[in-house]
């Protein structure tokens, strides 16, 4: 079976996942809302999570997957935790816009 | 065949993660990125990583966005409308995309690839076999710690969304 990358190039991953990962920023500076914050971060994750692989492909070595494993698993980790903060800082603040979290100003 | 396949993936992927950001309402964001991420998926199946497609849809897909759904719905945010932001930060936002696209862009255009001509050895390199092996090899001691990474973060979510009790003095 012919491999995609001979027939796409590793090119188009990259400008792919290097768009996604724009998109993950553009999100994390636009909106106010806290969980879609976080969804703009899990879009920056998925977009390196990306590149890693197509690396993986092209070099045929399995290190690169084994390590998008681990970075799925440290991504699962910080999202249970951040929505656990989150939750909690609902609880207090009745909101989870950041604009008003600004009680550690003086 | 296999680039079309590519670029519908492609524009589902992008057009969701665009949706997820532009949707006033979390419930609507949530839903497109789990679009976004099957998208992913399939991705990983063009590159014929199967594993990981599998993986990414368990964890992604099904943990992760759950997680997060309910945490909307805890928050009760569906009906929240977001308070309209200053035009100068919207401004600033859609520069500061449009530079960080034009540097990443033009940096991996200018870039030769490392490996000039891509040729297959026809070794198995990607199937679960091999990864488990690799895995349970050479990244023994990482595996190990992500277990218990995983572990102090189940606990930690529990610790600190749990509803603290009144102190008496």
């Amino acid at each position: 079976m012919e491999s995609v990358l001979q027939q796409i190039g590793i090119e188009s991953y990259l400008y792919l996942s290097a768009l996604l990962f724009c998109v993950g920023v553009f999100g994390l500076l636009l909106r106010k809302n806290a969980i879609v914050m976080f969804m703009s971060i899990e879009i920056m994750l998925n977009a390196v999570n990306l590149t890693l692989v197509a690396f993986s492909t092209l070099h045929q070595d399995a290190a690169g997957q084994v390590f998008v494993f681990f970075s799925m698993a440290v991504a699962a980790a910080e999202v249970a935790v951040g929505l656990a903060i989150l939750v909690s800082i609902f609880r207090n603040v009745r909101s989870i816009d950041i604009n008003e979290l600004k009680n550690l100003k003086g | 065949m296999v680039e079309i396949i590519f670029y519908i993936l492609s524009t589902i992927t992008l057009g969701t993660a665009f949706l997820t950001l532009l949707s006033r309402n979390p419930i609507h964001s949530a839903i497109y990125l789990v679009i976004c991420f099957f998208s992913l998926a399939g991705h990983y199946i063009l590159l014929n990583a199967q594993f990981l497609a599998i993986v990414h849809i368990i964890v992604y897909s099904g943990a992760i966005m759950i997680l997060m759904l309910f945490t909307i719905m805890l928050m009760n945010l569906n009906e929240q409308v977001e308070k309209h932001k200053p035009t100068l930060s919207i401004v600033a936002a859609v520069g500061a995309f449009c530079l960080l696209g034009l540097i990443l862009l033009s940096a991996l255009v200018r870039t030769q690839p490392m490996v000039e001509t891509y040729y297959q050895t026809g070794d198995d390199f990607q199937s679960i076999k091999v990864l488990g092996q690799v895995l349970m090899n050479e990244y023994l001691v990482p595996f190990e710690f992500v277990s218990v990474l995983l572990l102090v973060a189940m606990i930690g979510a529990v610790l600190i969304s749990k509803k603290e009790q009144l102190k008496t003095k």
